[in-house]
């Protein structure tokens, strides 16, 4: 290690920053997930007080539990929010290896088209999008949101993989080749090993906002079985009333799920890449 | 019969003319080394013969077989990568077999070559690591058992030494030429250095710019090398060139004279100062400037010779080479 980057001084700023920046960011979660475990008075009076003997309640999730199906919104979220991911990440990397890995006619263009939709957004085409799931009659069903999803993250999808993908030795891939590997092996056993961590990041920066979406769910499958988290919540905002207990309880619960794939994530994220297979 | 024969070879990319219409042949159980300056096309040579890359034009035949159209796994060859490109998923034993499980060889036969390859090059301690777990010199040792086990009618190697370091390299190469005999085998080597070239090879190819300079054995090369190129591309340090106007001669003509057969004496017709000298021990290399030429001798033995010293080169007539304007070799 550089002796001069273990200047405690330096290690005590760099450290300073990092919790600062820490305390800011987790601020709100924490604020939400006190104020989900007191009663309703106890969240006006004092929002920033820890729930004692005497505001803690349960009320909010008591009211999340009795009210609506919040199981089913909850499973219909990870549903789509896990294959959505999971056809991002795997065609996304497949027209990725496509992209880098052969020489073909119009792969220059291919690659731009691919990577316009990052800079268009996907909403614009909300109207047509819900005409074409009205034709297919594929409204209300979580195929609709999965499809649209899919369709969302894979321009930065293939943008970034394509990068990752032409760092990959050539000489493993043709190692392969002379071997006898078929393309479909070289690619799935060889490649997609090596670009673990760029998956990894794909895979974080579309899981969020998969999550969170509130406009297609609203537009393309507010149906009662159909209903994610996100829209599931709202039925406790009202135009006069809301009730804060339930909401906050409800967005408590919903920070879980979010906060388990992101650990499994960022564990790929920080791991290195597989050493050892070319100096 | 020959291992390989490629005839009226073209390869471009694009509008990029990358080899221009290569013949080579490659007997049975010859060693042959395409060597040139970075650049030059050996590895896409090295490439379509493995099947890598398409011939644009032109015939590629492996024991008399046309295989211009034949996947490389399907070609009998076997190829070493610079980079070693070991599977690192893969343990040495699996990465060893894991070519012969897709040929659909049966477990006796892969257990017996696979142990075979493994005994030849003292891999036996370290069967069951991965490649992370091994030094750049076992990884390349892993990637030439990856090769032999195949029992291929050639073995390409391209710039298999060059991660390595120079005492490793040197080790490495002895063991090349030691498994060349062993096995018997056709073999195909790229690399930059001529020193690899000269050492391994039966017959030696130069390229440039995609064309072929020169085939010829080491010592063929060396002696009788076509054009300028060729001289100065094979021997360490390389061969002198001066225009032959510094002896009095046509200042069209360059005379090229190797820096082993210029000597030290009183009356040379060379004239020049020394700039620098390397004490090598048993040679002593001394770089000069004659006139606006820069020169180097190599003397065997240790001499006291300074920098900033003007010494005097002789050299026999009969050991220098000429060559015109264009590089061609002339008489």
């Amino acid at each position: 290690m550089n002796k001069a980057r273990q200047n405690p001084l330096n290690t005590a700023a760099m450290h300073g920053a990092l919790i600062l920046y820490t305390l800011i960011a987790l601020f709100p979660v924490f604020v939400i997930i006190i104020n989900s475990f007191k009663t309703r008075r106890a969240i006006f009076r004092e929002p920033l007080a820890l729930p004692d003997a005497e505001s803690f309640s349960l009320i909010g999730y008591q009211t999340v539990m009795k009210q609506g199906d919040f199981f089913l919104y909850f499973q219909n979220s990870l549903i789509v929010t896990v294959v959505s991911l999971a056809f991002v990440l795997l065609f996304g990397a497949m027209a990725a290896f496509a992209l880098s890995e052969y020489r073909f006619k119009g792969n220059m263009i291919m690659g731009l088209y691919l990577a316009l939709g990052i800079m268009i957004p996907i909403r614009i085409g909300t109207v047509a999008i819900l005409e074409m799931m009205v034709a297919t009659g594929l409204v209300n069903t979580l195929w609709a949101l999965i499809l649209v999803y899919t369709a969302q993250g894979l321009p930065l999808a293939v943008f970034i993989l394509s990068e990752f993908m032409r760092q990959v030795s050539d000489d493993l891939k043709n190692a392969g080749r002379v071997d006898g590997l078929s393309e479909y092996t070289i690619f799935f056993r060889l490649v997609l090993p090596l670009v673990r961590p760029a998956m990894a990041t794909v895979a974080v920066f579309n899981m969020i906002p998969i999550w969170n979406d509130l406009w297609f769910p609203l537009i393309l499958a507010p149906a009662e079985e159909t209903k994610t988290l996100t829209l599931g919540s709202q039925v406790f905002i009202g135009q006069f009333v809301t009730d804060w207990n339930a909401v906050l309880s409800a967005l408590s619960m919903a920070i879980l799920p979010v906060l388990v794939l992101y650990v499994i994530f960022s564990r790929q994220l920080i791991r290195g890449i597989t050493s050892g297979a070319v100096k | 019969m020959t291992a390989l024969t490629l005839t009226n070879v073209n390869k471009s990319f694009g509008t990029v003319e990358v080899l221009r219409d290569i013949n080579i042949e490659v007997e049975d159980g010859e060693f042959v080394v395409f060597v040139g300056p970075s650049g030059c096309g050996k590895s896409t040579l090295l490439r379509v013969i493995a099947g890598l890359e398409d011939v644009t034009s032109g015939e590629v035949r492996i024991g008399g077989e046309l295989m211009n159209l034949t996947p490389p796994s399907k070609r009998g060859i076997a190829m070493v990568f610079q980079s070693y490109a070991l599977y690192p998923h893969l343990n040495v034993r699996k990465n060893m077999s894991l070519a012969l499980k897709q040929e659909g060889q049966s477990k006796q036969v892969i257990e017996e070559r696979v142990t075979k390859a493994s005994r030849m090059l003292n891999l036996e301690p370290y069967i069951d690591r991965y490649p992370s777990e091994l030094s750049g010199g076992q990884r390349q040792r892993v990637a030439i058992g990856r090769a032999i086990v195949r029992e291929p009618k050639l073995f390409l190697f391209d710039e298999p030494l060059s991660n390595l370091d120079a005492a490793l390299r040197m080790n490495t190469r002895i063991e090349i030429a030691n498994l060349h005999q062993q096995l018997d085998a056709s073999m195909i080597y790229v690399t930059h250095d001529q020193t690899e070239a000269m050492t391994l090879a039966d017959k030696i190819v130069v390229l440039r710019d995609g064309r072929v300079e020169q085939v010829g054995s080491p010592m063929e090369l060396y002696n009788n090398p076509a054009n300028q190129f060729v001289a100065g591309f094979l021997g360490a340090p390389s061969m002198n060139f001066f225009p032959a106007s510094v002896i009095g001669d046509s200042a069209d003509t360059t005379l090229g004279i190797r820096p082993e057969d210029l000597y030290l004496t009183d009356e040379g017709p060379l004239t020049a100062n020394v700039t620098h000298v390397e004490h090598l021990g048993g040679d002593t290399n001394v770089i000069a400037m004659m006139q606006d030429h820069q020169i180097t001798a190599r003397l065997f033995g240790q001499h006291q010779v300074n920098a900033g010293q003007a010494v005097q080169f002789g050299y026999a007539q009969d050991r220098t080479y000429r060559f015109d304007q264009l590089g061609a070799r002339l008489g």
